[in-house]
């Protein structure tokens, strides 16, 4: 794993930048140049393209050493979080490994750690004859991406409502609270399948997609957080002092719904991956010829079903199993450490 | 009670009329009735039409009136039993979902008769020892099944147990009728996704109980160990998952989409990505409608059976 | 109180019920091996009640559950020895165990809702001991559990034993706990903390009932408490406890009259007794607080806040415990005490001249609150049911004066703060602060000068701070949004200035909440509350949630404060003895109602309103020189929903006459200026009644019985 090779920072240097402010910064220098890569596709100059992401590389590896050292009673988050950012290292590191370029038809139906035409295939390559091993890497760039998009915009819609509906209550609470039912009794799945049906299959429609699937279980659990805080006598201390109910919730609310949602968010982003793989296999989700996942599947299901090729379906397969496992790991780790303090 | 359930019934019929009226404005659209035209007449066929022809064809279709005409239309005429015609199979779509529903229902039936004694077994024996051998294992097993998606879990088990000893057939299409052995995969890609999250919600709940203080009074009179976990642990324990299992039929509907096109099983999630795809809007809002009543049934099921189970509600 | 009788036969060749030897046990955690019980000896003879008494933290109830040998997966006795009845329980197998539990050994918890399973009926839970510790057919079982459920004196018993837990009120569940400890007629009853959870007039009840299973079945019982009060009126011999050890160890009459442990002797001085009085005889609080087990010192463990420490004695090894000479088995754990001299007086705390009360500050006038609440019903709104929570409720309130609300849950206390608040309208009447009608005057119209007027002091320590933001940054925030100051320095100066005043570090100011003690969360609260110069501070049971020790010192605090700053305290209290020391006036309330208001010497002497009779003689009093009439209310506190037509009390009070208390609501009778009753009984009944609370000079407590 790449990851493991960088030297940890000097203590002295970590401990400084263990501050909630700084590791703000660093998840910022790591994500906003993956999504202005993977969102610019096309849009952006190759070569600033690949400039871009020269920052995220040295960021991805700081997070992973502050998360390592902050987690290592629980060996669990710790193996979660080292899947995660091995998928993350890979993304934002991918264009400067040395790797077949993943589009590129070479050689047909070559096994793994075969060689033809004098290339010597890790994984071999699939039946258009693209490089396998290139391919799955470049694959998790764009569900990484759109699926932690998708999950946050989601989480920043179900806190608004949820606080809203547990502080405010009444009429409030009944109308947001009817909304979120009426969403929540479509299954998931008819309600992806006619959103995206109906705006078209793209990373964009994803996040809109996602976000009226996931926003009202989120609203849901925000809202029974605001109700039993609002009980509590700081924020009766806050009214009695003639806060604004905005303050209330931002301030005195908000704050303190926070460690459940953590791990909730954990575990949603491995539900928004499999939903977005899902949909790719279905044709509903990110488009061709990029790599994907759930497009490697759907296009290899067509041609591969047969023992000698299922490593073509297998290696995504056991791919996004890693990614999803690493976010459920973590969400299990995390809520283990928060149980026992 | 009676009001909960009035409100959720009221509520139903609220999201069918509006989810109903949501559908037939989306699949009004000119990209849709000509994606059905494509279908029908081929590339060929609708290049030669002219502007004129594919009118009428639009009118011989009957989608040529506004939408609203036609939601209304339609919403009498479900109210009489008949939910319309599918443009892609050329049949009425009562029967046809019927049928996959059907289909569906089996392949559920057996989903839950496996999933069910599973996972609230080994739920329960994980709960009743936290922190023993087989909890630990148990919960790090299930987060392991629970992380494969689906569809990975499908492409394992086809790979090993079809492609590669041969055991089973990889399709369940049942082109030649029945064929149990095609049931096989889907069922069990279904039960090994499903499984785990069941088992760890009993395993949470069984646990949380048997560190109450009313155990520990159960312990302290002198009871058997047996007669504890039974009489005492069990009942309460088992509130959570009994609402927990009855909302999976609801999940189910959802994920049998996939392993349904993945297996190519003839049942009612195929059905319908197949007439979304098509735009196919009748057999979409039908099988919207059976989803949705689904869902609310199964949430007052749940609803109702965790009342009943819980003397704290109903003797409020 | 019959059971302390027999108490006497101690020794003379008995087997002990129990007994402890050395015991230590210890908690594993992550963090490594946490002593939880150091060194515990106890001898426990047959009919003997011995009381346990400490705060929180000491080990009090980890005895009772190591007693029962359940002690969890990481709790673990590291040594000694548990003998019942002379044999050795560490060494019973699961089998012989399960044979002592629920038959020989009982045991009684302190939240009785929790202990029973919410999903069976009381009748099975109940049946299950004889069914399975004498082979008891199910008929027999549960003739046995009625004729059970009707010793410890619950009304119709079938129906009882035909509810699930919570449909009964807490008191009962704790009765029908008790039934279900007695039920096999065990040698030894353990009690841990039985009536914590329950209102004081409820709780009399149980003890009441308590004693008489001690008289009757010749129980021998361990009493764990943080109430001395309790024990004295309960038990023969009693064990203090301090941070995981024994500090002190004797008869009740031997530690209450002449401790020999410095921590004894501090307790018994933080907590206000009869004569303790604010200005001229105010309570004297521990310094410091409780170490927390990996800071304890070597040693004595109470050496770090002990006045009487000699370096070289008390810091050096482990200390035993030594016999105090002349004393019946008096034992303490202090090297000094016989160097000590024990009769010289704690030397009082500094007296202060009485603050003459100022102007009226605040007038509540016929201040009514009703809510209103849905009925359940089948699909449509149901019919409305009216909670009277405030009725017709009226005072006034003087600059510097503290005017205590007193009363049981439900009487309408919390109402009535949030109305004065701010939180809700009052549905009619007056709430007067100066000039200014508050009473339907919601906190987001008052004007900031308004709100910082009228503050507020929360009950629970753990809940009034926001664990999310730094200690100066809540106290800052009040600063600003009052508009004291608003330059950041000035506010910063500020803050340091009210952290000085309530007695904290200055460096507390960066801390979170998690890193604070209750009692410092609680100086936290009241520096918060007086940032404003508040002319009004309702403080909602301010110490009520703080361990023994602490309390004194906070309560001191306030009180230093708000003669300072001559504000006007609403104390709002279910302790009468707390409320005795510190208040000026007395409201009581009962079911939404003020029953009686006056001066706290007019309610501490006749004539009383029945409730505030019974409610005197409920509050156990820690001092053996306290004569108490006895008067235990019958019933539970009805709700606050379905209140009682006419006198709120008529369902209880003893006086009740029948078609007029029970039909129309009582008269509000002016015995003297200030003091007024709620009653129908005349002037002269009322003037005839005898003191509840008589300071004699008897060694021992025998108090009439007095059936009500």
């Amino acid at each position: 794993m790449a990851v493991t090779t960088i030297t940890p920072p000097a203590p002295s240097l970590l401990e400084r930048l263990k501050t909630p402010r700084n590791i703000g910064i660093l998840v910022a220098l790591a994500w906003m140049p993956l999504m202005i890569y993977v969102m610019g596709t096309g849009r952006i100059d190759e070569g600033v393209r690949n400039a871009i992401l020269l920052p995220a590389i040295p960021a991805v590896a700081m997070l992973y050493v502050i998360a390592v050292t902050a987690w290592k009673e629980s060996w669990i988050a710790v193996l979660g979080v080292s899947l995660v950012s091995f998928w993350f290292f890979m993304a934002v590191a991918a264009p400067f490994l040395p790797l077949a370029d993943p589009n590129a038809p070479v050689a047909p139906f070559a096994t793994p750690f075969s060689e033809k035409k004098d290339i010597f295939f890790w994984l071999g390559t699939d039946f258009k004859g693209r490089d396998m091993l290139s391919r799955v890497i470049w694959g998790c760039q764009r569900v990484l991406v759109w699926g932690v998009t998708a999950t946050f915009v989601a989480y920043i819609i179900g806190t608004i409502f949820g606080l809203m509906a547990g502080y405010l209550s009444g009429w409030w609470d009944e109308f947001i609270s009817f909304f979120g039912n009426v969403l929540l009794s479509f299954p998931v799945m008819v309600l992806f399948i006619v959103i995206l049906n109906y705006l078209g299959p793209s990373g964009f429609n994803i996040v809109i997609a996602v976000t009226f699937a996931s926003a009202p279980a989120i609203m849901r659990i925000v809202r029974g957080l605001a109700l039993d805080i609002k009980t509590r006598d700081y924020v009766f201390a806050a009214q009695t002092r003639g806060e604004s109910a905005l303050w209330i919730m931002v301030i005195e609310l908000l704050p303190n719904v926070r460690g459940p949602i953590i791990v909730d968010a954990c575990l949603r982003l491995g539900y928004t991956t499999v939903a977005i793989t899902t949909l790719t296999f279905l044709g509903l989700g990110l488009q061709p010829p990029d790599p994907d996942w759930g497009l490697m599947i759907r296009e290899a299901a067509k041609v591969a079903m047969l023992w000698k090729f299922s490593y073509m379906l297998l290696i995504p397969a056991l791919a996004v199993s890693s990614l999803i496992l690493g976010f459920n790991l973590m969400a299990d780790g995390l809520r283990e450490m928060s149980l026992r303090d | 009670m009676f009001k909960l359930i009035g409100r959720r019934l009221i509520q139903m019929l609220l999201i069918i009329l509006v989810a109903a009226l949501i559908l037939f404005v989306i699949f009004d659209t000119d990209d849709f009735k000509k994606r059905i035209a494509l279908a029908e007449l081929g590339n060929f066929g609708v290049s030669t039409m002219t502007e004129e022809s594919y009118q009428d064809w639009l009118a011989e279709k009957g989608l040529d009136i506004p939408f609203y005409q036609r939601f209304l239309k339609w919403g009498g005429d479900v109210l009489t039993g008949d939910l319309g015609h599918s443009f892609e199979k050329d049949t009425a779509v009562g029967p046809l979902v019927l049928d996959r529903l059907k289909n569906t229902g089996l392949l559920a039936l057996f989903v839950f008769a496996l999933m069910i004694p599973i996972s609230l077994t080994l739920g329960v024996l994980g709960g009743m020892r936290e922190g023993s051998g087989l909890d630990r294992s148990l919960t790090f097993f299930s987060v392991f099944t629970t992380s494969i998606p689906e569809i990975a879990t499908a492409i394992i088990l086809t790979v090993v147990l079809s492609l590669g000893l041969g055991w089973l057939p990889a399709k369940s299409a049942m082109i030649n009728g029945f064929d149990f052995s095609q049931l096989v995969l889907p069922v069990l890609t279904l039960v090994v996704y499903d499984f785990g999250y069941v088992a760890r919600m009993t395993r949470a709940s069984m646990a949380e109980v048997m560190t109450s203080q009313y155990i520990r009074t159960a312990v302290l009179k002198g009871l058997p160990y047996k007669r504890v976990i039974m009489k005492h642990a069990l009942r309460n324990a088992l509130i959570a998952p009994f609402t927990i299992i009855v909302l999976q039929l609801n999940w189910l509907l959802s994920g049998v989409v996939v392993v349904e096109v993945f297996f190519e099983y003839k049942g009612f999630g195929k059905l319908l990505l197949e007439a979304a795809l098509f735009g196919d809007i009748y057999v979409v809002q039908a099988c919207t409608l059976v989803a949705v009543i689904v869902a609310v049934l199964s949430q007052i099921i749940s609803d109702i059976g965790y009342t009943f189970l819980n003397p704290r509600i109903r003797f409020a | 109180m019959a059971g302390k009788t027999n108490g006497a036969a101690n020794g003379g060749g008995q087997t002990p019920v129990l007994e402890c030897r050395k015991l230590c046990i210890s908690y594993f955690t992550r963090a490594g091996e946490i002593p939880a019980v150091v060194d515990f000896n106890m001898t426990l003879m047959p009919g003997e009640a011995q009381g346990i008494v400490g705060e929180s933290g000491c080990g009090k109830s980890t005895v009772a559950l190591a007693i029962m040998q359940y002690l969890g997966s990481n709790g673990k006795i590291v040594s000694g020895e548990i003998f019942f009845e002379g044999r050795d329980m560490r060494t019973m197998s699961e089998e012989e165990l399960r044979d002592l539990r629920g038959s020989q050994i009982a045991m009684v918890y302190q939240e009785p809702m929790a202990s029973l399973n919410p999903a069976m009926r009381i009748g099975d839970q109940l049946s299950e001991v004889p069914i399975f510790h004498e082979g008891a057919s199910p008929e027999e079982a549960m003739e046995r559990a009625r004729k059970m459920i009707a010793s410890v004196r619950l009304p119709e018993p079938n129906r009882i034993l035909n509810s699930y837990p919570h449909q009964i009120s807490g008191g009962q569940q704790q009765r029908v706990v008790i039934a279900m400890a007695l039920l096999s007629n065990p040698k030894l009853l353990l009690l841990d903390e039985p009536t914590t959870a329950l209102d004081v007039t409820v709780e009399a009840g149980i003890v009441d009932l308590i004693n008489e299973i001690a008289a009757e079945f010749g129980t021998s019982m361990i009493y764990i408490s943080h109430n001395l009060g309790l024990i004295l009126e309960t038990c023969h011999r009693i064990t203090v406890m301090y941070s995981g050890e024994a500090v002190e160890v004797g008869t009740v009459n031997d530690v209450f009259d002449a401790m020999r442990h410095p921590y004894t002797r501090g307790l018994f001085a933080s907590i206000p007794l009869p004569g303790a009085d604010k200005n001229s005889h105010p309570l004297i609080a521990i310094p410091g607080q409780l170490p927390l087990p990996h800071e304890r010192p070597t040693g004595c463990y109470f050496a770090p806040r002990c006045d009487f420490f000699v370096a070289g004695t008390c810091d050096t090894g482990l200390l035993p415990m030594r016999e105090v000479p002349g004393d019946d088995q008096h034992f303490t754990r202090c090297v000094r005490f016989d160097e000590l001299d024990w009769q010289e007086s704690l030397g009082k705390g500094i007296s202060q001249d009485v603050t003459p009360p100022g102007d009226v500050v605040l007038r509540v006038d016929d201040m009514t609150k009703h809510y209103e609440i849905e009925e359940g019903a089948l699909f449509f709104a149901g019919e409305k049911k009216t909670v009277k929570a405030n009725e017709k409720i009226s005072f006034v309130a003087h600059e510097a004066e503290t005017v205590a609300i007193v009363g049981e849950s439900g009487c309408g206390k919390s109402t009535f703060a949030k109305v004065l608040m701010g939180l809700e309208d009052a549905t009619s009447g007056e709430v007067l602060l100066g000039n200014l009608e508050l009473g339907d005057l919601p906190v987001d119209k008052r004007n900031p000068e308004t709100i910082s007027k009228l503050q507020m002091i929360f009950q629970n320590p753990f809940d009034t701070l926001n664990p999310s933001h730094s200690i100066g940054g809540q106290i800052g925030r009040v600063i600003r949004k009052f508009g004291v100051e608003s330059d950041d320095e000035k506010v910063e100066d500020r803050v340091m200035e009210l952290l000085d005043i309530v007695k904290l570090p200055r460096d507390f100011a960066k801390r979170r909440p998690r890193q604070l003690s209750g009692g410092q969360k609680q100086r936290v609260g009241i520096a918060r509350a007086f940032a404003g110069n508040p002319a009004v501070v309702i403080a909602d049971e301010p110490v009520s949630a703080l361990d023994v020790s602490v309390q004194a010192a906070v309560t001191e605090l306030l009180m230093d404060i708000q003669r300072e700053n001559r504000t006007t305290l609403l104390f709002i209290s279910h302790d009468l003895s707390v409320v005795r020391y510190l208040a000026d006036r007395i409201i009581v309330m009962y079911l939404g109602q003020i029953m009686e208001q006056g001066t706290t010497d007019e309610i501490f002497a006749p004539p009383y309103h029945p409730y505030t009779e019974a409610l005197l003689s409920a509050v156990p009093i820690a001092d053996t020189h306290v004569k108490k009439r006895h008067i235990v209310l019958t019933g539970e506190i009805p709700s606050a929903s379905n209140p009682p037509k006419g006198c709120p009390f008529s369902t209880r009070c003893a006086y009740m006459i029948e078609g007029t208390c029970d039909v129309t609501p009582p008269p509000v009778r002016d015995i003297s200026a200030g003091h007024q009753i709620a009653c129908h009984l005349s002037v002269e009944t009322l003037d005839a009644m005898e003191p509840v609370i008589q300071l004699g000079a008897a060694a021992a407590p025998e108090p009439d019985v007095e059936t009500v």
